[in-house]
């Protein structure tokens, strides 16, 4: 049974499936879908893509899809493809935009490897998106918009309706555009409006291809256009007349329409989150769990900007937000928050990191609590900001001027986002060290269902500052943590001096004393490899504790890693994923467990970054699987991937052994 | 914490550290560490209450030789790192202490949005127009000619001015005074203490090794009553040995003049008054120097306007409750996922 609860999302000014939360502002229950279509074919998963122009609503039309698929009981993952530009010239290539989904009956790990249906809304959408459409998928187009004009700014010399482009694929031709505005004539719009609606007209069809409910969508028009009534009803109008379409139209043979079962999803209560958001928040509890207001700086940065967007929104848990005026001053202000007794946060992507990092030595030196996030992008410089890359691994855990230690973990989806950013408040209090969380462009803008914790069973860590003067010194050290007691500003009694300087082991005083900057290198080094206490001993995600090959991943290649195992066992292959949250330190097990293994192969969106560290450590011949193309691994590939190092080969475009 | 406590009976050594200065012999910084001491012992501060925030440079050896909290950070950022400090607890009183190379160079930035932003902190520039700590090059605030080891034919950029620096960034106080003349340096600090924002004071501070008797041309005992003024709010602008020379506006135009009170028929009432809200004679008065006209120095401008982070940070929140965090995570559209 599923029902939805609705109420406002005043945080939520982000795109694709988060869309359709924001707002909703009235607390419904919607009923359970229509019952199965007795002629439709079952799919255990389905993959869709909405591509048109910046200005055809794809975002909206994708979220509206993801909520009614959300609440049909399919487990579903989705990613939103923006242009990099913020107002392209519509019907060109580079302004388009598109919005994919994968759903199913199964558990969903990634937003799908390449599309069974592709809905285009003009022909540079076509262009743009065919070559990702599966063989023999299926290609729904507005002919309307295939005119001398739409076609010329797409830069198609020949119709590809007419010169065979499409003859590999099933295609839907219809003018959505005249559908449409037949469908709103009733309603007085102007031209321009009623061709607003098609992409209603186009997802009406698309929910009964696959058998989604109407009702969430109508009532959110409702709410949507409530100033509006006319565009309202228009659009209620196109998304019944394209589902009117479907039901009674004279469809290609071999288009019965799908259904696609629920899938077995742990009960609780869901919503849709975004990487962004999921850290946002998790920050907001982790800095409640440690008893400490938050203070966040930041400088806005693609692809890390919505992680800003969402805390500004929240003052009143005791966030408070600091657009800085640069990239340094935002760390630096979180520093000197921390200093002040809150956690201090700042989110960047890797060039602004890049600036960051003298201060962030600041912070080792000071040994004073830090979170510093990191969006990755495709760098290097600045590279390609709107695509992912998971390529600031080495600058993560070695980019900093000395022996300058910190503490690394990274998220693996949107929803792991959450406990991530928990856990690095927990750790950089605990240890009075900075964390580098690594996120990345794919899950900060991806979006999943999220199973909301109950924050009253998370389990608290609150801070303790030191207050008692007798036998005070600044850096007097926890025996067991090696972390300093945390003085801070306004305690009678405890007034001393931090800074860059090296300090004496013992009194904190600035010392250049061969010796203690030995000794102090050494505990700051040992303080942070003390942190794999806290680390639970590592195990495969899925397989066994040895075996003839492990892949090993860290962050968002998780979901591709995950699926392609998951497919490779069921057909009988004996390999093991392994996942690692913690990157610096690393688990404590862990070389052991990779010695258990005959062949490593680690696939990473950058040239070969973990497997460089794990060879260093662990001294494994680790193999790399590199792919730095800014997309994220389709399953496919790590499946072929696997196929040939169990065949005993190389895989193609693998590197790492030779070098 | 963050009390309002009574004021401290502190003396002015109550501030000073057990360390061991270290700046050279005949310092001009030495002048101001007593004067920011003594400013501390008759405001009535509190060790406690009371942190300094440095950067880089000789300048910013500061926090150490003082009793109180500090924090030594890194180059020209201290304005950054106090900015957090005052958003996490704004009780606290903070000082900022910074060089012409730190705050005007490479901490350019910060300065400028930290004085735009009016985060309540005292804001000490101590400027020797020189790079001290890395040996002797010219700085921003050096002047054209300055000969250096980075300029050994004389520095060819112009000069930045501290006070106009501030002035353009929207600073809501500026002031200036001269490290060895401690009455108006306390009296300014003082002033800077009392004012709710940020306050911007440029020291005028002798590098006795590498820009020696660099301000001589203002502060030497047979040039500095000629060469100097003490402006005072609502005060004529008079200046000089008796006090017969003055400040006014040059007939038809927008520019200070120097005259002489009985000369040429001027009389006091001409002689312009010092309006401290006035951010126009400000910039006017931060423009003069010897030898046309006398170098100012007091509160050049004071306007208060509100406070950064009682806009940024508001009453600062408890920590919310779990119930609170349930009601956040749970906004906007949830469904539920039954057995």
């Amino acid at each position: 049974m599923v029902s939805a609860q609705l109420a406002a999302a005043p945080w939520n000014s982000g795109s694709g499936f988060g869309t359709f939360m924001s707002s909703i502002s009235t607390a419904t229950t919607l009923p359970a879908p229509s019952g199965v279509h007795a002629q439709r074919q079952a799919l255990e998963s389905a993959v869709v893509r909405f591509a048109g122009d910046s200005g055809d609503g794809i975002q909206v039309t994708g979220g509206r899809f993801a909520e009614a698929t959300a609440l049909s009981g399919n487990d579903l993952a989705t990613f939103p493809d923006f242009p990099a530009e913020i107002r392209a010239p519509a019907g060109t290539t580079y302004g388009v935009s598109a919005f994919q989904i994968n759903f199913g009956a199964r558990q969903i790990l990634t937003s799908g490897d390449a599309p069974d249906t592709l809905v285009a809304f003009n022909p540079a959408a076509l262009k743009v998106e065919l070559a990702d459409l599966k063989a023999g998928g299926l290609v729904i187009l507005d002919t309307g918009s295939f005119n001398e004009r739409g076609l010329r700014k797409a830069g198609y010399v020949a119709n590809p309706l007419d010169d065979g482009t499409l003859d590999a694929y099933r295609t839907l031709r219809l003018d959505i555009s005249q559908l449409t505005l037949d469908a709103v004539k009733p309603f007085g719009l102007s031209q321009k409006e009623a061709l607003r609606c098609k992409n209603m007209w186009a997802l009406g069809l698309v929910y009964w291809l696959y058998d989604r409910d109407r009702r969430p969508t109508l009532a959110w028009l409702q709410r949507k256009f409530a100033a509006r009534p006319e565009l309202a009803e228009a659009n209620t109008a196109a998304l019944n007349a394209g589902h009117a379409f479907g039901e009674t139209a004279e469809l290609p043979p071999g288009l019965p329409g799908f259904v696609v079962d629920r899938a077995p999803i742990a009960p609780g209560l869901y919503r849709a989150i975004t990487g962004g958001e999921a850290l946002a928040l998790g920050l907001v509890v982790g800095a409640s769990l440690a008893g400490l207001p938050m203070v966040f700086g930041s400088y806005p940065i693609t692809p890390a900007s919505p992680i800003l967007h969402t805390l500004a929104g929240l003052r009143q848990f005791g966030v408070i937000t600091l657009q800085a005026e640069d990239e340094i001053a935002a760390v630096c202000a979180a520093i000197g928050a921390s200093y002040g007794g809150a956690i201090g946060v700042t989110s960047s992507s890797g060039p602004g990191i890049a600036l960051k990092t003298e201060a962030i030595g600041l912070a080792i030196a000071a040994e004073l609590p830090l979170v510093v996030i990191n969006t990755q992008r495709a760098g290097p410089s600045t590279g390609m900001p709107t695509k992912t890359e998971q390529s600031d691994l080495y600058q993560a855990v070695f980019g900093r001027n000395a022996d300058s230690p910190l503490v690394v973990l990274a998220a693996r989806s949107p929803a792991d986002c959450f406990d991530t950013a928990i856990e690095a408040v927990r750790i950089a209090t605990r240890y009075m060290t900075p964390v580098m969380v690594l996120s990345d462009g794919y899950i900060a803008n991806a979006s999943q269902p999220w199973r909301i914790p109950d924050v009253a069973t998370l389990e608290p860590f609150p801070v303790r500052f030191r207050t008692e003067a007798d036998g005070f010194q600044p850096y007097l050290r926890d025996l067991e943590t090696l972390a300093r007691n945390w003085a801070v500003p306004g305690t009678p009694g405890l007034e001393h001096r931090v800074g860059g300087l090296e300090k004496d082991y013992d009194t904190g005083h600035i010392s250049y004393d061969p010796a203690n900057h030995q000794r102090m290198t050494e505990v700051r080094r040992d303080k942070v490899a003390g942190v794999v206490r806290d680390i639970p001993p590592l195990r495969p995600e899925n397989g066994n504790e040895s075996g003839p090959l492990a892949i090993v991943g860290w962050g968002s290649t998780y979901g591709p890693i995950a699926r392609a195992v998951t497919v490779l066992r069921a057909e009988g292959l004996d390999v093991a994923h392994v996942h690692l949250r913690h990157l610096w330190p690393l688990p404590a097990n862990l070389g052991e467990l990779l010695g258990g293994y005959d062949r490593i192969l680690v696939p990473e969106m950058n040239t070969g970054q973990l497997l460089t560290l794990l060879r260093s450590t662990f001294l494994v011949p680790a193999e790399g699987l590199n792919k730095v193309s800014g997309q994220p691994f389709k399953v496919h590939e790590i499946e072929a991937a696997v196929r040939t190092c169990l065949a005993g080969q190389r895989p193609q475009g693998l590197q790492g052994t030779n070098r | 914490m963050n009390v309002l406590a009574p004021p401290s009976t502190l003396k002015p050594q109550d501030f000073a550290s057990d360390q061991e200065v270290r700046w050279c012999p005949g310092c001009g910084d030495y002048a101001i560490l007593k004067a920011v001491q003594k400013a501390l012992a008759e405001i009535g501060a509190r060790t406690e209450d009371t942190v300094f925030v440095s950067g880089i440079g000789c300048s910013s050896r500061f926090p150490y030789y003082m009793s109180t909290y500090g924090f030594h950070t890194i180059h020209g950022r201290a304005p950054a790192v106090a900015t957090g400090l005052k958003l996490a607890n704004p009780a606290l009183d903070v000082w900022v202490v910074t060089g012409d190379g730190d705050g005007l160079s490479i901490g350019g930035n910060h300065l400028l949005h930290v004085l735009r932003r009016n985060v309540d902190l005292q804001i000490l520039l101590f400027n020797n127009e020189i790079y001290g700590l890395t040996k002797g090059q010219s700085s921003p605030t050096s002047r054209i000619g300055t000969r250096s080891p980075s300029t050994p034919t004389g520095s060819v950029e112009s000069p930045v001015s501290p006070p106009l620096f501030a002035l353009g960034a929207g600073a809501r106080f500026v002031a200036r005074a001269v490290d060895t003349q401690m009455k108006p340096l306390v009296a300014v600090l003082k002033r800077a203490h009392a004012h709710r924002g940020a306050s911007f004071v440029e020291i005028f501070q002798n590098c006795i090794v590498y820009n020696d008797a660099v301000f001589d041309a203002f502060t030497a005992k047979d040039a500095a009553a000629d060469n100097q003024i003490e402006v005072v709010h609502g005060e004529p602008l008079l200046f000089g040995r008796d006090k017969r020379r003055g400040l006014r506006l040059r007939p038809g135009r927008l520019e200070l003049e120097a005259v002489t009170i009985g000369e040429d028929g001027v009389g006091i009432d001409d002689i312009l008054r010092h309006d401290e809200t006035s951010c126009v004679l400000a910039g006017m008065l931060a423009a003069m120097a010897p030898p046309r006209l006398p170098m100012a120095l007091g509160v050049l401008y004071c306007d208060p306007a509100a406070r950064f982070e009682s806009v940024a940070a508001g009453d600062q929140a408890a920590p919310p409750a779990p119930e609170a965090l349930n009601a956040l995570l749970r906004r906007g559209h949830t469904w539920t996922i039954a057995d």
